[in-house]
């Protein structure tokens, strides 16, 4: 949000509530931000990356503007790869990778469970950015999580593919206390 | 009544220890007005499953029905034409006949069950202006991109009197936003009273359907309901 916030006032000084309007129309309003806006504005003046000429003020009605440093700053970090190089924890996999040593898991369903959530929040997105067919900083921002999600399946399908090539156990021994998946028969559709 | 059953259909190839079972006592029904995503990995069955709602292959076991009639009850020419009038196709590689234009390939499918050439033109510029897609009427398949030779594949799968539509991987060979796009009109077409399937392994497509069926081994595993209203994001949580 930081560098955010010294792009949005890299186009001229800004009052506190404007920026927080702005913040949330170019990020298409997926990421809420409440009250954080201020509290960045107030570390990034501290940092001497922004000033105020009106310090009575609270944080919605000053005016800010960016200082020299702050626009140097900007272009250093525009021009930064994200760190990417080296893996994230990832929660997803690290639950997976862990049910692999499990006994008594049934580790298809367990994919399953997790590819359907995935799919589940994919769904909510496309619905969001379906309802407002013309915001572009909407769809994008969407688009972003939506190929994230769609990563992360991707990798469910290729654990799945690997382990079913690999002929490892992949249903669970006679304990299925853990199992994930409830039994559902294949009777599906009809009136909703 | 739904469009299109299928009532405990199998199907396997081969027999005694070399039997193959590409589907497993699979049951669904897609009601007019819905498109239906089937997800599953190569393999999972679900172009077996396209095939036989389609009434290309025929079922080892169980029912299938479309618009209420038993296609096992039908003969090979009542089963060719029930396909004709009320199935339409959508393939990946899109199709077309690249010596007719957009507008002759839309209308084929009526030509070839014997309607004039006039009123089935008519009926495929209607279909065309409906999907919005009249501009692209005149122009050869070489002529249209990608993206707007599967919108015309998907005006050909709707024209006349068409009720069942599917599709199989359908934006496979386009990019995000002309898939999207090609998504958008499948969808389209549903509303105007048509029942939708297609298949697909991309999760990112399935999302776009109405309700998605999720296929393992030949059996259905899993599926998600029917959508909810654009509000609910970041307020429902899907997880189980």
């Amino acid at each position: 949000m930081r560098h955010a916030l010294l792009a949005l006032l890299s186009d001229g000084p800004s009052y506190g509530w404007k920026l927080r309007q702005d913040f949330e129309a170019r990020t298409g309003e997926v990421w809420p931000v409440n009250g954080q806006v201020y509290t960045t504005l107030q570390r990034l003046e501290r940092d001497g990356l922004i000033e105020s000429d009106e310090a009575e003020a609270d944080g919605a009605q000053r005016r800010f503007q960016l200082t020299g440093d702050g626009r140097e700053e900007l272009g250093r970090w525009l021009q930064t790869p994200p760190a990417l190089g080296v893996p994230q924890r990832e929660d997803l996999v690290i639950k997976v990778m862990v049910a692999l040593g499990l006994t008594g898991v049934d580790v298809r369903a367990l994919l399953q469970v997790h590819r359907r959530y995935l799919v589940e929040v994919m769904r909510e997105y496309t619905r969001v950015t379906d309802a407002s067919p013309g915001d572009v900083n909407l769809a994008m921002v969407a688009d972003a999580e939506v190929f994230r999600l769609d990563a992360q399946v991707r990798w469910l399908d290729s654990v799945e593919a690997r382990l079913v090539e690999s002929g490892l156990q992949l249903q669970p021994a006679a304990d299925t206390s853990l199992r994930v998946l409830p039994h559902r028969r294949a009777k599906i559709g009809g009136p909703r | 009544m739904s469009v299109l059953e299928l009532r405990s259909v199998s199907r396997s190839y081969g027999q005694g220890a070399s039997k193959v079972a590409a589907l497993s006592d699979v049951s669904m029904a897609v009601e007019a007005g819905e498109l239906v995503a089937v997800m599953g990995s190569s393999g999972s069955g679900k172009s077996t499953l396209l095939t036989i709602a389609g009434t290309l292959e025929e079922a080892s076991e169980g029912e299938v029905l479309i618009d209420g009639v038993a296609v096992a009850t039908l003969s090979l020419d009542g089963r060719a034409a029930l396909r004709r009038r009320r199935v339409g196709y959508v393939f990946q590689d899109f199709n077309l006949l690249s010596g007719l234009t957009a507008v002759e390939n839309v209308a084929i499918p009526l030509e070839l069950d014997g309607q004039a050439r006039t009123s089935a033109h008519a009926a495929a510029m209607a279909v065309l202006d409906k999907l919005g897609l009249t501009a692209l009427a005149g122009r050869f398949p070489d002529e249209l991109s990608g993206g707007e030779r599967q919108r015309t594949a998907i005006a050909r799968a709707v024209v006349g009197e068409r009720r069942l539509l599917l599709a199989d991987e359908p934006t496979g060979a386009l990019d995000s936003l002309n898939g999207e796009a090609v998504l958008r009109l499948l969808r389209q077409a549903c509303r105007d009273g048509v029942a939708g399937v297609f298949v697909t392994h991309d999760g990112r497509l399935a999302s776009r359907a109405d309700r998605i069926i999720y296929l393992r081994d030949g059996h259905i595993i899993d599926e998600s309901p029917a959508m909810l209203g654009p509000e609910s994001l970041l307020t429902n949580d899907p997880r189980p």
